[in-house]
């Protein structure tokens, strides 16, 4: 059985025709539809700063940012400087929040000074300051803001996470994880910088000893949370230098 | 019905139960494994595969004709991938919130053999429309076992289902908590989906002895 669709010179052109249709059909999709998606990332980190800090419309059991439509208002009310500390020098810049911490990250790397963005935050006349984290879990990227008062000690935390597993990992977004980390200490009491570790049999369930510098594990997401606590761990230590210029 | 004829009811209704693409042609079940640990992620994922594969069913039909077989494998995940991507680019732009949820799945939704085992078995060799029905009927086939073995393992590994309580404690003190009953948390790992699912084929096989493969 001898068909036209078998010889090879219909095969390499069928497949070079494709091959451009196909790309130039996702070129313009992603090229075209990029603004939006853009724009959209952009209202998210506002939302997830402002979550962090406690400015959200959480009901009983459900994590909610505030809407996409005020995001931009509340985040200009709510946050009143957003710092970039860079060694020692630290600068107020607006587009902080835009900053790519897996860019900056990857410089610290190659030995290039990182930018390290922080926000500042008023809430009821209580202070945040909240830091964005950025790591890896069991099979993509995860990322998070955590806020914290002077004393380094955490006031709301928000995770996210590319892909990991439903149901498993990806419940890093859940209330009931996230907000054990409410309270949690990061600093001993002498001052050294501990983290908080993502811990399984830790006796302590439901959370109630603030300073263990441990929450409860997700049972089936080991990995998932060993990410959580090294991102809070990697991340965070480094704006240690900067809380102690607080407390003079 | 004057929509479907008899053989096109069949295209719906076959792999329902007795050629259902999870038990009996065991196509799709590394996502069955994989996603089922909460039953909100089983119907997402059941929604978008019977979007793919009808979709995907119907446009390798139309190019069945003009695809080289030499490769047709390579042309079919083309195929899916586009169209799994470009649904994805506009949910992110349209519908940020949907897109956050569905992103986990567009990874799982193109390698689901499911698709590819349907477009080779199936809209190589038919037309478009019986390829829709085709593609729609597999597509439920397979959501059903995903939401069966989603309903097991999230409410006896949680103790709730789709995220509300409902063993345990739904009211303090009324639940199985207080006498004593546990979550098993082992329903949250991937073996007991694997053994849920070998309990479903079980189960099937002894009501419908025609089945049972011979050796």
């Amino acid at each position: 059985m001898s068909k036209r669709t078998d010889s090879n010179v219909y095969t390499l052109i069928f497949a070079i025709v494709m091959v451009i249709v196909v790309g130039s059909m996702l070129a313009f999709f992603a090229s075209s539809l990029k603004p939006n998606i853009d724009e959209n990332k952009r209202i998210e980190k506002q939302q997830n700063i402002l979550y962090a800090m406690g400015v959200n419309e959480n009901d009983e059991s459900s994590a909610n940012f505030v809407s996409t439509a005020v995001a931009g208002q509340e985040f200009s009310k709510y946050i009143k400087k957003q710092l970039v500390i860079e060694g020692d020098n630290i600068t107020e810049d607006e587009k902080a929040y835009l900053i790519d911490v897996k860019k900056e990250q990857a410089k610290a790397k190659k030995g290039g000074t990182r930018r390290l963005p922080l926000f500042v935050g008023e809430k009821d006349g209580n202070t945040f300051y909240v830091a964005p984290i950025y790591g890896k879990g069991l099979w993509d990227a995860i990322w998070g803001y955590v806020s914290m008062d002077e004393n380094m000690v955490v006031q709301g935390a928000y995770f996210d996470h590319k892909g990991e597993t439903p149901g498993l990992g990806a419940n890093i977004k859940q209330r009931y994880f996230m907000d054990d980390f409410y309270g949690e200490h990061l600093l001993t009491e002498a001052g050294v910088f501990k983290g908080i570790t993502v811990a399984k049999g830790n006796n302590d369930p439901k959370n109630e000893d603030k300073t263990d510098y441990e929450v409860d594990a997700i049972a089936g997401a080991t990995i998932t949370g060993d990410g959580v606590s090294a991102m809070i761990k990697n991340d965070l230590a480094l704006y240690v230098p900067y809380f102690k210029t607080l407390k003079k | 019905m004057g929509l479907l004829s008899k053989k096109d009811t069949a295209l719906i209704k076959d792999p329902l139960f007795d050629n259902n693409p999870i038990t009996i042609q065991v196509l799709g079940i590394c996502s069955a494994l994989a996603i089922t640990a909460e039953l909100k992620a089983s119907i997402v994922m059941s929604i978008s595969v019977m979007f793919v594969l009808g979709l995907g069913n119907v446009v390798i039909s139309l190019m069945r004709n003009i695809i080289p077989s030499k490769i047709r494998i390579i042309v079919q995940l083309i195929v899916v991938a586009t169209l799994v991507i470009i649904v994805d680019l506009v949910l992110k732009a349209f519908a940020y919130e949907l897109s956050k949820t569905l992103s986990v799945f567009v990874g799982l939704i193109i390698t689901n053999c499911i698709i590819m085992g349907r477009f080779e078995a199936f809209a190589l060799g038919n037309g478009p429309w019986r390829s829709f029905l085709d593609g729609i009927g597999n597509a439920i086939g397979y959501g059903l076992i995903l939401i069966a073995v989603g309903f097991f393992r999230e409410l006896l590994g949680s103790g709730t289902l789709l995220g509300i309580k409902v063993l345990g404690d739904p009211i303090e003190k009324t639940g199985l908590y207080a006498f004593g009953y546990e979550n098993n948390g082992f329903m949250l790992l991937s073996p007991m989906a694997l053994i849920v699912v070998g309990i479903i084929i079980w189960v099937q096989r002894t009501k419908n002895k025609a089945l049972i493969e011979e050796n």
